[in-house]
């Protein structure tokens, strides 16, 4: 019994323990899980709580009625107080531009005239001959919307020997400043040592900038224009082709990234400069600077210079520049540097590492397709960033660098007729490009939206809006010489083409001199035929945008083109597949001539070809517009006053544009019947001068171009089956082998 | 705590004393109180019964519980806001750290209810419905962290939608107490309707430093490009009315104008134009005989007739959005909605999302003193863009405008893109509709690049065991002059491939047997292209009736001087 007693007291005692050590334990839990209550109750409340949705009905934020201001002021009111606001830094074209300037003559640019005595820098005078060579030019400053000064403004650092005096005085005095409004003002550098602002050190009052390196802060959205930093070495027109020729796959080139340029030791700007050495690992990232510039460097020169200089010359910059896939462009003294426009050249993807640069076209160009844009603040993280992009990234950041340095950098033309296109978008606004048009090719200086606002109305973007041309074509006849008799090749050709299941409508553009035939003596043909009669009678009207061609595509034809329907209907379906391109049947081609130093033109027989001529080809209706409103009166009127060279110089602007050769279908030669005696457009061809003429053209349209813009074809198209071993029934276009 | 204390000195003393009868007693008591402690600590440690008990008090859960938080008048206020702001000035870009995944951390603080010194609350509605989506909409998002030491940006919960509702000082004071604001670093807010009378700026006018502003209604005077977010103005309609997407294509009218408060100076403007066009527009306004109220917000009167708003905008192909006292308005997004081409007349406003999106190919953009030429204007639009303009109207509505979590989310994306540019969304991502992504064609490589011929191919010749055929193909190809290098890919794992450096000559080879003819092979083949259309969706495979030939194939011309004479002679 005392045994039990004992035991059972110990088990008491036992038990009272697990009590209190129950009791003492789960009071720490108890009392947490009490807060925990605490903390549901409150949850949303407490810091470190999730954020949860509150249940229950709230007001909401507004009333439905919102505000009702009859009472307020008139808009119009509203509007003109904005003009005397928002003037200097605030500047926006709402409050510093006068839009009723544009309103009677459209876009047109007056450049004042240059005075005696006055220096100019050679790239203003570039940009000054971009900007009369263009179409946007008038020299009539009442029809003017926009006007340039013939003041050199590029240079405004008062150290340079390029800096012009007086601006001040000699700006105000111009009798059409009118407190600079509708100006702009271009400008390469501002400022100086030490602090080098962004102030051109004069009033530019109402007037736009179109500045280099000029920063976000300064920036007037909509109203400036950011320009990029080019050389005096910079070509005034025609300018450089991008340096990527093929794709490499996998696309990393010999470095990652590079850079090689000036170290500034102290001052603006140094910073980002001054720790490149800590990514710098002289195997696939090499970041060279070198200390040695300006006179007196020595005296400043710090612990690294020596290593770093001599790092510096071990390595060739133009070397590095096209074996990177990366290249660094860090802000000098000024945001901008010329590194950016190298390295766009050089398919050499730049990494942007200066802080606020407001980049050039920001306005318009999507920097982010083109560059990795990077934070000076976060230098360290660029090699592993860089490295972190993917290989496909790469290779879409690649080709579009090579786009945008040719739409808009490589000549200070383009830089000119960019500024000018963006300011014009701004003035039409309805009729302004989509940033689509600015970052796709072939670019907004191609894309005019006077033709069209809707993408799909180009022959450029079916393929990003997944949609397709129109399937049908117009056809547009040239015809010069008389209508005597029914058997006539037009005659033929007429029924041939309107038989064409494509065909939607004829034009016959009558470009002869005898009065129109009667109604009923052209064919009957299902199809609309539609007379037009020439008002000038020159041979650029063939090319004219005809309100009346309802199609995509245009077939174009002389008068005395032999073509069947079925080779129209085979063109046409080719044309579907290629509708940038000239797709037709007379390919001729041209040569440099190395003897005569000089571009020739050939129609022999060749195994390529770089021309379609448009005596029997189809293309898009925007090509019509591009070649009455883009090229310049000089070559229309030269060709216009040969009678000649239309179809070359189609062929030239087409070629531009696309950047590809024209298209030859089929097999077939000759598309002329070879005896036409009587008429003119027979003896036109039979002209000895003829010939000579389309040298002559050939190298007047290679030097407005600046370039030589046809590319060779080895490749004609011709139906799957054609020539091939099967029975002729199984063939779809067996006409086609009936020569 | 003190409980347990007594017990642990009384409890030893007592027991020694204890009769059987007790004992007894004593052995159930603890027994009971034993077995009632441990069944408490299960269910303390069962998670399951936590989250259910959880639950239960959340749905007691209300903003009228919130933590009140009494500001002092001498409560510092933050400065104006710096118009010169932008992401590397303003934005510490080291709270958001390297992050492999490119996508910033959001921490939103908790609710609070601020009130003055007098116990007047800054602001007279307090939490809205719509701030309360929004933020709950982030907090579900990838974006949202409870971690308020890795986030890199900070949204308070107060709210400030609508600064009409808003103590202007107070407000501003209760953003300065908040534990991290910092000078407004990071910080985000949101607004819609900024200003108030009379002059209706177009920024909030809460002075908060150096915080990012998502706003509605930003001019390009007050609008910090890079910095500040334009947002649209949500429209409450958007969750209460279904409106189905239309076809794109012409409507009823061609004009419409349904907005109640436009200013009489253009509402007389708007009228010449109906006198001119006579019934292409249509012009709407309030209804006199109704009551005002939430009826009244869905009905629009012309004339003594009625209709249905906003199921009326489905009639238009445009449709006008004209500014008031403020530029941003929410019947841009009810027009969206409807699928119509919103016609915006607002000198100097901001678009929504303007930093990504592309309006151009989505609205029509008038200058207001252009008004009186707008039927002109809007005439000369082709057909099939406004076609295009109609889809890609309700394509932005239901991407970017249909609810606040969409609004959130899109404003925090774009923050994102800034941060990240590298791995920013492209134009096609934000810009194309769903029905353009499957059928447009985007490739890295766009550029029409005729490479040169130096540089040559390489063969890759797939074998399986056909030794001979494999020598014969292998002979032929190596007599290409611009073969650069022959790769052969052995696909047999039963066998090893010949020895290497073999002279290819294959003198008895045979005719290729007959594998292509097989109709069991062309079946499986037709079997592969099913199977692959239906994978991508859609097939991708186009049909053309040409071939590319050279130029001067099969023409009657010596062979010697053709570059490919020998085409087509199999």
């Amino acid at each position: 019994m005392q045994a039990k007693k004992r035991y059972l007291t110990l088990f008491s005692a036992g038990a009272c323990l697990i009590l209190l050590f129950c009791f003492g334990g789960i009071q720490v839990p108890l009392s947490r899980g009490a807060s925990r209550r605490d903390d549901r109750s409150l949850a949303g409340y407490r810091p470190g709580a999730r954020w949860r949705h509150f249940p229950g009905s709230l007001q909401p934020f507004s009333p439905r009625e919102q505000d009702d201001h009859n009472e307020h002021i008139s808009p119009r009111q509203k509007r003109d107080a904005n003009l005397g606001v928002y003037g200097g830094k605030r500047c926006r074209m709402e409050s510093c531009f006068d839009f009723s300037m544009c309103k009677k003559n459209g876009f047109k640019v007056y450049v004042y005239p240059q005075q005696k005595g006055e220096k100019m820098s050679e790239s203003y005078q570039n940009i000054l001959s971009s900007i009369e060579g263009s179409m946007f030019y008038t020299p009539d400053p009442g029809q003017a919307c926009l006007f340039v000064l013939s003041l050199d403004t590029l240079d405004r650092d008062q150290l340079s020997p390029q800096y012009v005096h007086n601006l001040k005085v000699k700006v105000q005095s111009l009798h059409l400043w009118n407190g600079g409004k509708n100006h702009i003002i271009f400008n390469l550098y501002s400022g100086t040592w030490p602090d080098y602002t962004e102030d051109l050190g004069f009033d530019i009052g109402l007037a736009m900038l179109a500045k280099a390196s000029i920063s976000t802060e300064n920036f007037r959205p909509g109203f400036d224009v950011s320009i990029p930093l080019f050389s005096k070495e910079h070509p005034r027109t025609g300018g450089e082709r991008g340096y990527l020729k093929h794709n490499t796959i996998p696309p990393y080139r010999k470095y990652m990234l590079v850079f090689k340029g000036k170290r500034y030791l102290t001052g603006i700007g140094s910073d980002t400069r001054n720790a490149l050495y800590h990514v710098h690992n002289s195997e696939d990232v090499v970041l060279l600077t070198t200390c040695k510039h300006g006179k007196d460097w020595q005296k400043h020169k710090d612990a690294r210079c020596d290593k770093d200089n001599a790092e510096y010359d071990k390595y060739d910059y133009r070397e590095m520049l096209y074996n990177s896939t990366f290249c660094l462009v860090p802000r000098g003294r000024r945001l901008g540097s010329f590194r950016f426009l190298e390295a766009l050249q050089a398919a050499c993807v730049p990494v942007m590492l200066s802080n606020g640069w407001e980049l050039p076209f920001s306005e318009i160009i999507d920097w982010n397709t083109a560059a990795v844009i990077g934070d000076e603040r976060l230098l360290l993280q660029i090699p592993s960033t860089v490295r972190s992009i993917h290989q496909d990234k790469i290779l879409s950041l690649r080709h579009q660098t090579q786009f945008l340095w040719e739409a808009y950098f490589n000549s200070v033309e383009k830089i000119v007729l960019t500024t000018l296109e963006i300011i014009q978008d701004r003035v039409l606004q309805h009729t302004s490009r989509s940033n689509l048009m600015w970052n796709s090719l072939p670019g907004g200086l191609f894309t005019l939206p006077q033709y069209s606002t809707y993408l799909g109305d180009f022959p450029f973007y079916y393929a990003k809006l997944g949609v397709k041309p129109y399937t049908k074509f117009t056809a547009i006849v040239h015809v010069v010489s008389p209508l005597v008799s029914q058997s006539q090749p037009v005659m033929k050709l007429l029924v041939a083409v309107a038989k064409s299941q494509y065909c939607a409508q004829v034009i016959v553009l009558w470009n002869c001199d005898k009065p129109l035939p009667a109604k009923h003596r052209w064919p009957v043909t299902s199809v609309p035929v539609i007379v037009i009669e020439g008002e000038s009678k020159v041979i650029s009207s063939r090319f004219l945008p005809y309100d009346t061609i309802p199609t995509d595509a245009v077939l174009s034809l002389d008068e005395d083109t032999v073509l069947s329907t079925t080779e129209v209907d085979f063109a046409f379906t080719v044309w579907l597949s290629f509708p940038d391109r000239i797709v037709g049947y007379p390919a001729r081609s041209h040569f440099w001539d190395g003897n005569k130093e000089r571009w020739g033109y050939t129609s022999k027989w060749t195994n390529d070809y770089s021309m379609v001529l448009t005596g029997a080809a189809i293309y898009h209706k925007y090509y019509h517009y591009l070649y009455t409103t883009y090229l310049p009166a000089s070559l229309k009127g030269m060709v216009d006053q040969m009678s000649n060279c239309e179809d070359i110089l189609m062929n030239f602007l087409v070629s531009s544009v696309s950047k590809l050769p024209p298209i030859k279908v089929t097999q077939k030669k000759q598309y002329k019947e070879p005896m036409m005696g009587q008429s003119a457009r027979a003896s036109r061809w039979a002209d000895p001068d003829h010939f000579a003429q389309r040298q002559t053209c050939m190298n007047k349209f290679a030097s407005w171009f600046g370039t030589m813009p046809l590319v060779h074809s080895q490749m004609r198209l011709d139906p799957v089956l054609f020539k091939d071993q099967v029975s002729i029934l199984r063939k779809k276009y067996r006409d086609i082998e009936r020569l | 705590m003190y409980a347990s204390g007594k017990y642990s000195s009384r409890g030893p003393a007592l027991i020694p004393r204890m009769k059987t009868k007790h004992r007894i007693y004593y052995i159930t008591l603890f027994s009971v109180v034993l077995l009632g402690l441990i069944a408490t600590g299960m269910f303390q440690f069962w998670p399951h019964s936590i989250e259910s008990a959880a639950d239960w008090t959340l749905d007691k859960r209300s903003v009228h519980d919130a933590p009140l938080v009494h500001l002092p008048v001498s409560s510092p206020i933050p400065e104006r806001g710096d118009l010169s702001c932008r992401m590397h000035t303003c934005f510490d870009v080291y709270r958001c750290g390297y992050n492999p995944k490119n996508k910033i951390k959001v921490y939103i603080y908790p609710l609070q209810k601020f009130v003055d010194e007098l116990g007047v609350p800054i602001s007279s509605t307090g939490l809205s419905r719509e701030y309360n989506d929004l933020l709950s909409a982030i907090s579900d998002s990838d974006f949202y962290t409870d971690d308020v030491t890795r986030a890199c940006l900070f949204i308070p919960s107060t709210d400030v939608l609508n600064q009409n509702s808003l103590r202007i000082r107070e407000t501003a004071q209760a953003l300065a107490m908040l534990p991290r604001w910092d000078k407004g670093m990071n910080h985000l807010l949101f607004n819609m309707l900024p200003g108030g009378p009379p002059d209706y700026n177009t920024a909030l006018d809460v002075p908060r430093d150096r915080a990012l502003l998502a706003g509605g209604g930003f001019s390009t005077w007050t609008y910090r490009q890079g910095y500040d977010v334009s947002i649209p103005v949500y429209s409450p309609l958007s969750a209460d009315v279904e409106l189905p997407e239309r076809q794109p294509g012409p409507r009823r009218y061609f004009i419409l104008s349904s907005q109640t408060a436009i200013h009489r100076e253009y509402r007389a403007e708007l009228e010449r134009l109906k006198e001119e066009n006579g019934e292409a527009l249509l012009l709407l306004d309030k209804c006199s005989n109704l009551s005002q109220g939430a009826a009244s917000a869905r009905k629009r009167c012309c004339k003594g007739q009625v209709y249905d708003y906003p199921h009326i905008l489905q009639e238009s192909s445009f449709c006008v959005v004209l500014r008031g006292a403020r530029l941003g308005q929410a019947a841009l997004s009810d027009v969206l909605q409807a699928g119509c081409v919103p016609v915006i007349l607002a000198d100097s406003y901001i678009l929504p999302f303007s930093e990504v999106l592309d309006w151009k190919r989505a609205s029509v953009v008038i200058p207001e003193e252009k008004l009186s030429e707008m039927y002109t204007i809007l005439k000369n639009i082709p057909h099939r863009q406004v076609e295009e303009m109609q889809r890609q109207a309700r394509w932005f509505w239901e991407a970017y405008f249909s609810s606040m979590k969409a609004i959130g989310l899109t404003t925090l994306q774009i923050i994102n893109d800034r941060i990240y540019p590298y791995a920013a969304r492209t134009y096609e991502q934000w810009n194309n509709p769903p029905v353009v992504k499957w059928s447009s064609v985007n490739s890295p490589l766009f550029l029409p690049l005729i490479p040169p011929r130096a540089p040559g191919f390489t063969a890759v010749v797939l074998t399986y065991d056909r030794v001979e055929s494999l020598f014969r193909v292998i002979t032929e190809i190596s007599k290409v002059p611009s073969l650069a290098k022959l790769l052969v890919v052995w696909n047999n794992q039963n066998k090893s491939p010949p020895e290497g450096e073999k002279k290819f000559k294959c003198p008895e080879c045979t005719a290729i047997d007959g594998l292509s003819l097989d109709q069991t092979h062309m079946v499986e083949r037709s079997e592969c292209i099913n199977k692959f259309a239906s994978v991508f969706g859609t097939m991708p495979l186009k049909v053309v009736e040409h071939r590319a030939d050279p130029v001067l194939y099969k023409d009657d011309f010596p062979e010697k001087l053709k570059s490919f004479p020998n085409i087509g002679s199999l």
